[in-house]
């Protein structure tokens, strides 16, 4: 099975079209990054605007290794209690009390040991992936943790191991494939930054984006995504406070698909605009240009 | 279809030296990064495409390495094929160059102990005193003064709970604690919210009609910067938006003013503050630099674009930030009236309008900052 695995991994080329089964088109550059980062051993850290298939690469590349996919998901105040490990402490407590009431309650240091037993232990996802045989850890938008967040998972990022003071190391026999996202909102530390891969993506062109449609949504009419694509394009060029990414495309397109339409006018388009604009002023803009983005 | 041959007799030599460039450049180059590009290269061969993609992916950590390794690459790799290198652009004027005479080579030779003493009775009043009319020695004097100002961050309370007297209870060290009484519990430990650095961003208008405060600001953000400098960030307006945020942390201020200078492409010209903050608002400011920040924007509102434009993007900003204030060196004198279009477009969306232009103001404005 192992082969099987390194067959489809063994250069980028390879990678690649597997990514490519999964339904995920990945240029290049992207598959060059996933295949040096499943060399080297190496996080990668993806950047770029939000919809551009950051966090579908790690789904991807879950699928293409037959791996868990265990997604972390960053948040302002997040900490070691709910990204590696907890102790289940009613739990605990229930233990004590029973040894107590039957009277096995010996030395301290016996309890202590009983009680900080691994089957107390709440592992959280960064644990998880440690212990899971083959896993792709997904720490997504890493920039909403705080920096003290980013300093902690440096150790685990470097040593694939974390220390539980009360129970010692633990260190994963198969290190998992990491993928990290980040939207900017805020620099990431170079000392995290310098230990990954740096991957910056872009919003594919035309052509791509097409493809992507026809991956991704079974049944699209031909022409349905090309007019998508091409309008979702040049939404991307209009200054919008929120241009839309792949992912609004994708949206987009499988709105236009659930209300029936064959092609998209703009009678299609202004029911649908919902899906690919959030925010009212592009909305607006937009609403009073559709004859001009949609000509073609 | 074909590889070209590796740029040097010894393949690493080459790489290396490209690494040299680029650490030159200005990207982030450690020697973990090297090592890891050698492997890169190790792993997908050393043809140019190849070359290239692993320096990409190994020794670049933002979109703006981008563009200058791009540059690097094609002048290190394609130097036998290029006639020439292609010329320098001019340098950008020195932040320095600002001041009335040199930076301080003057000021610090033959009349610096008299004045020092001279200046030292006379720090009440120059604490007062407008930050553009003043002398070159009035000027170093109040660089020491603004060196020492203290900046108390604003704060907020974190999401993270740290041990506290009052609060939720803390079942760790509750359990902790019990295991001591033979699993009974005689105390119930606790945690809260602790209080954490509210974000700040100061945006700096470095236009001509600023000059005479550009440095004396700059300066002041230097402090916030050092005070804080993970929750702070610093930008200038001109025609353009640029970030000093990096080049004020570091520690020297003159140092730091320096870099800041040669950052700043568009020192004392024009003003598009309509554009510079909708630049700041799509690239940063909704991303999160100024979700829920104390946002200081200083500058006396003299706008050349549209002011129209600078009232929907202050509109929008002050939805983002915590609280939103103006600090503007003429308010303070007498006889002022909001009246300059930036101004007067900016005015109902602000938290406060403040003066700016001497040094007790801008210790005001600390107060308010920390109050925010």
């Amino acid at each position: 099975m192992l082969e099987v695995v390194d067959d489809r991994t063994g250069s980028p080329t390879a990678l690649a079209a597997a990514l490519r089964a999964t339904g995920y088109l990945a240029d290049d550059d992207l598959a060059t990054a996933a295949f040096l980062a499943l060399a080297m051993h190496r996080p990668l850290f993806c950047e770029g605007e939000p919809g551009t298939g950051k966090t579908a690469l790690a789904q991807a590349l879950a699928t293409v290794l037959d791996a868990e996919l265990i997604r972390l998901q960053c948040y302002e105040g997040i900490d070691a209690s709910q990204a590696l490990y907890d102790w289940d402490f009613p739990r605990q407590l229930l233990h004590l009390r029973a040894l107590e009431a039957t009277g096995g309650a010996g030395r301290t240091d016996d309890v202590e040991a009983s009680l900080y037993d691994r089957r107390f232990l709440l592992a959280r996802p960064i644990l998880r992936a440690l212990q899971s045989p083959r896993a792709v850890l997904l720490v997504d938008e890493i920039d909403r943790a705080d920096d003290e967040f980013e300093a902690f998972l440096l150790e685990v990022l470097t040593e694939h191991a974390v220390s539980i003071p009360e129970l010692g190391e633990v260190r994963a026999a198969v290190p998992p494939v990491v993928v990290l996202t980040s939207n900017r909102t805020r620099e990431v530390h170079d000392a995290l930054k310098r230990r990954c891969l740096y991957l910056w993506l872009d919003h594919p062109d035309v052509a791509r984006e097409i493809e992507i449609l026809h991956a991704r949504i079974p049944g699209l009419p031909a022409r349905l995504s090309a007019e998508v694509a091409t309008a979702a394009h040049r939404l991307r060029e209009a200054d919008l406070l929120k241009p839309p990414g792949v992912a609004e495309s994708l949206d987009w397109a499988r709105a236009l698909q659930l209300v029936g339409a064959r092609h998209l006018d703009v009678d299609s388009a202004a029911a649908t605009l919902g899906a690919v604009l959030k925010y009212r002023e592009d909305a607006d803009r937009v609403r009073t240009r559709l004859e001009t983005l949609l000509a073609s | 279809m074909t590889t070209p041959d590796n740029p040097a007799p010894d393949p690493v030599r080459g790489l290396v030296g490209f690494t040299a460039v680029l650490r030159h450049a200005g990207l982030p180059v450690t020697t973990e990064r090297v090592t890891a590009f050698l492997t890169a290269v190790d792993a997908l061969g050393a043809g140019r495409e190849q070359v290239y993609r692993a320096g990409l992916l190994t020794l670049c950590g933002d979109p703006d390495d981008l563009p200058r390794y791009e540059r690097a690459f094609v002048g290190w790799f394609d130097a036998d094929r290029r006639p020439a290198r292609q010329p320098q652009p001019p340098r950008t004027p020195r932040l320095s160059a600002t001041l009335p005479s040199g930076t301080g080579d003057g000021i610090d030779g033959d009349d610096s102990g008299p004045q020092v003493r001279a200046s030292a009775s006379g720090t009440e009043v120059l604490r007062h005193h407008d930050l553009g009319e003043l002398t070159i020695t009035e000027r170093a004097h109040l660089r020491a003064l603004l060196a020492l100002l203290r900046p108390i961050p604003p704060s907020r309370p974190s999401r993270r709970r740290s041990p506290a007297r009052r609060g939720a209870a803390d079942p760790r060290r509750t359990l902790r604690a019990a295991l001591h009484t033979d699993g009974e519990l005689c105390t119930l430990a606790r945690r809260d919210r602790s209080p954490r650095p509210r974000k700040v961003v100061l945006l700096i208008d470095v236009s001509g009609s600023m000059e005479p405060y550009a440095d004396a600001l700059l300066r002041f953000a230097h402090v916030v910067v050092r005070r804080a400098p993970a929750a702070t960030e610093v930008f200038t307006l001109g025609t353009r938006l640029t970030r000093v945020t990096r080049e004020l942390r570091l520690r020297d201020p003159e140092h730091a003013l320096a870099a800041a200078g040669r950052a700043i492409p568009d020192w004392s010209g024009g003003t598009r503050l309509g554009e510079a903050m909708a630049a700041f608002v799509d690239r940063w400011g909704r991303r999160g630099a100024a979700r829920r920040a104390v946002v200081v924007v200083f500058s006396d509102g003299w706008e050349r674009g549209d002011t129209a434009l600078l009232g929907t993007q202050l509109a929008g900003l002050r939805r983002l930030a915590h609280r939103l204030i103006w600090v503007n060196p003429h308010v303070g004198k007498p006889g002022y009236t909001p009246v300059q279009g930036g101004i007067v477009a900016a005015l109902p969306h602000l938290h406060d309008l403040l003066a700016g232009h001497s040094l007790a103001t801008l210790e005001d404005l600390l107060e308010v900052m920390a109050r925010a």
